[in-house]
């Protein structure tokens, strides 16, 4: 064992209550930071993940027409005759599809065919969003088949999956038939295949999956479709993507953060006030820190007088309570995470949903405990600085002649 | 070593000189006594040759090399190597075993311990007669002890030089005798010079040499003639 260590050690050990209550403020400290971001990145993960449950993370579709007054492409012609009821679609979708499938972060892409209806079975009738999609891909934008309360995850023709509010509102289930209507008076029948349960009220609502040609058909687009849905790898790079891909297609792509923005400005204060929080913490252990070991470089000075005087160089001497500083940061950190975990963990488990799932879920990965580990070390060693220089200082002939 | 027309002044207002002008000369293997009534200076002279604090003026030599030269680092590294010191309150660690005060000058210098190290403490504690206290920790020993223990560590590093500020002045008479001997027996065995802070005169006169200081001057500096 080096020298400064094995002095290091044998210095916090002999201060033995001090040792104890340094490494209790110094684990509470950490404990905090630690259960407070499992926390907060729990709670923000499932708001995320509750919000991108039902809604893609960038959708691209075409531009409004006014916008986009001139013609740059056979398409913009094309556009403007068109009758202002009918759909705008994504000239050359497939194109495009494959011109985002190219784009790097992105994952996913699946075509969609949206519009307005009505859904209707007997006398009831409630108005709902078209959707078609085709099954395999637009499973991979969000992930119907594991949200199923009821039926299959399938839309083979004439097939259609909707909602459970929908599946309540028109009292139908699995193997019922459905009729579909548009504005424009086209109607078609659908037998539900199965019935979901995206988490959102509204979704649930309105939401009828179909075949991707049905809706085509329906909506008076064959062969176009409205929008092209995309899965991002990095969910909050989304926005930035999004960037991208209007100016490679020239189209309008929106991510969900532009449509969520509210909802990320609260994370973004939560976050924010966590920071604070975090470093007022930090600064309280390494105020903490300094103290004991200011006071117990005073009460070492003997020891470090007589050290001096055998002729220890002053920066092994430094290194001496530097070190302290280290391990009471490093040893913190250790009991600190344990502590915050159990805490975590408790708190997890005192208030669940009716589902099972925690009311507060927490979130605890590897990056929180090293972070953790790096700013408690970083932190003692530092609040070691001034004690250390105290140290350094002392007069060992002073020391001598006052025994 | 050697001191040329040394002073040291304490104080920033009111400067007092403590120290005037002191030329002295150790010769290799002497075993000096300094004496002197108390407040004369010697712990003071003590420091200075210990190279624990700087002269005022003057210049003090270690073979042959000015110390004003040094800065502190050099200072400690010539402490390490050239010095011990045995202090009249033991001064030994108190969070560690009486083994590894002894190895700790070793330790200090080399940064990691090794077997050799532990053998070498291990031996001196046996030539200060403590080979079965060598785990005991200071607070469990008796004051000749201590002083003993104290006396094993400033050889660890063989010194060519051992300063002692009133070793014995804590202890009994008896006691005082056994590690005065102790001393003057590394001094006979390994040629290693003393010089002894002491109140003792029958301590003082069974030494080679004596040199006295009286308000910051040496009066005498003498050889002891003995019987
Ligand atoms: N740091 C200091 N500041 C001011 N004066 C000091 C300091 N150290 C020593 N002195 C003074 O210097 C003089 C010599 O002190 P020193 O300790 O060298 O005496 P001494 O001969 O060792 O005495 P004793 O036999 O009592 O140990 C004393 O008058 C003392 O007050
Ligand atoms: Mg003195």
């Amino acid at each position: 064992m080096p020298f400064e260590l094995f002095v290091a050690l044998r210095f916090l050990r002999e201060g033995r209550a001090q040792t104890a209550l340094i490494f209790a403020g110094v684990s509470v400290g950490v404990a905090v930071i630690v259960f407070l971001s499992a926390l907060i990145d729990g709670l923000q993960a499932s708001l995320v993940e509750r919000t991108l449950g039902s809604q893609p993370h960038i959708v691209v579709r075409a531009p409004e027409e006014a916008a986009r007054p001139l013609a740059d492409g056979p398409g913009a012609l094309v556009q403007v005759v068109r009758p202002a009821q009918r759909l705008r679609t994504v000239e050359g979708w497939l194109r495009v599809q494959a011109e985002l499938e190219r784009t790097p972060g992105v994952v996913a892409v699946s075509p969609v065919v949206s519009g307005a209806g009505f859904a209707s079975r007997g006398n009831a009738s409630r108005s709902v969003a078209v959707r078609g999609v085709e099954a395999e891909r637009f499973q991979r934008i969000i992930d119907v088949p594991s949200k199923l309360v009821a039926g299959a995850w399938r839309l083979q023709g004439g097939e259609a999956v909707i909602g459970q509010e929908l599946a309540e509102d028109l009292g139908v289930s699995v193997g019922d038939r459905v009729r579909l209507t548009t504005a424009e008076g086209r109607a078609d029948s659908f037998r539900v295949a199965g019935i979901f349960d995206l988490g959102n009220r509204d979704v649930n609502e309105r939401w009828v999956l179909v075949p991707l040609r049905s809706a085509q058909t329906l909506l008076d687009v064959v062969g176009g479709v409205t929008s092209l849905e995309a899965r991002v790898q990095d969910v909050f790079g989304a926005e930035a993507l999004a960037g991208e891909l209007r100016g490679r297609t020239g189209l309008v792509a929106e991510s969900w953060m532009a449509l969520n923005a509210q909802l990320l400005t609260a994370l973004r204060s939560q976050s924010s006030s966590r920071y604070m929080i975090q470093f007022f913490v930090i600064v309280a252990v390494a105020l903490g820190i300094a103290s004991v070991l200011v006071v117990s470089v005073v009460q070492k000075s003997r020891e470090i007088g007589i050290l001096k005087a055998m002729g220890t160089p002053t920066r092994k001497l430094m290194r001496v309570f530097l070190l302290q500083g280290a391990v009471v940061g490093g040893v913190g950190s250790v009991l600190g995470s344990l502590l915050g975990v159990v805490l975590a963990g408790f708190f997890e488990g005192l208030a669940r949903n009716p589902d099972g799932s925690p009311t507060f879920p927490v979130q605890l990965d590897a990056t929180l405990f090293l972070t953790a580990a790096g700013v408690a070390l970083l932190t003692g060693v530092l609040a070691a600085v001034a004690p250390a220089r105290r140290a350094a200082k002392l007069d060992p002939a002073v020391v001598i002649r006052n025994g | 070593m050697r001191l040329e027309g040394v002073t040291k002044d304490y104080g920033e207002e009111v400067v007092t000189r403590v120290l005037h002008g002191i030329d002295l000369t150790l010769m290799p293997g002497e075993f000096v006594a300094l004496v002197g009534p108390s407040g004369s200076g010697k712990s003071t002279l003590l420091n200075l040759m210990g190279l624990l604090d700087r002269p005022s003026g003057g210049r003090i030599q270690v073979r042959g090399q000015d110390t004003s030269e040094l800065d502190d680092d050099g200072l400690a590294a010539l402490r390490a190597r050239t010095l011990g010191f045995v202090f009249q309150f033991h001064h030994l660690l108190g969070a560690f075993s009486a083994l590894e005060n002894v190895m700790m000058p070793m330790l200090a210098e080399r940064g990691r311990q090794d077997a050799s190290m532990r053998e070498r403490a291990r031996a001196l504690l046996g030539d200060v007669g403590l080979a079965e206290r060598a785990d005991a920790h200071p607070s469990q020993l008796s004051g000749g002890q201590q002083q003993r223990v104290a006396i094993a560590r400033a050889l660890a590093m063989d010194p060519a030089l051992v300063l002692a500020d009133e070793p014995t002045g804590n202890l009994d008479t008896g006691t005082s005798s056994q590690v005065f001997e102790l001393l003057r027996r590394f001094n006979r065995e390994r040629r290693t010079t003393f010089l002894i802070v002491t109140h003792d005169s029958r301590l003082a006169e069974r030494c080679d040499r004596l040199v006295e200081v009286v308000d910051g001057r040496i009066r005498t500096d003498r050889p002891v003639t003995r019987p």
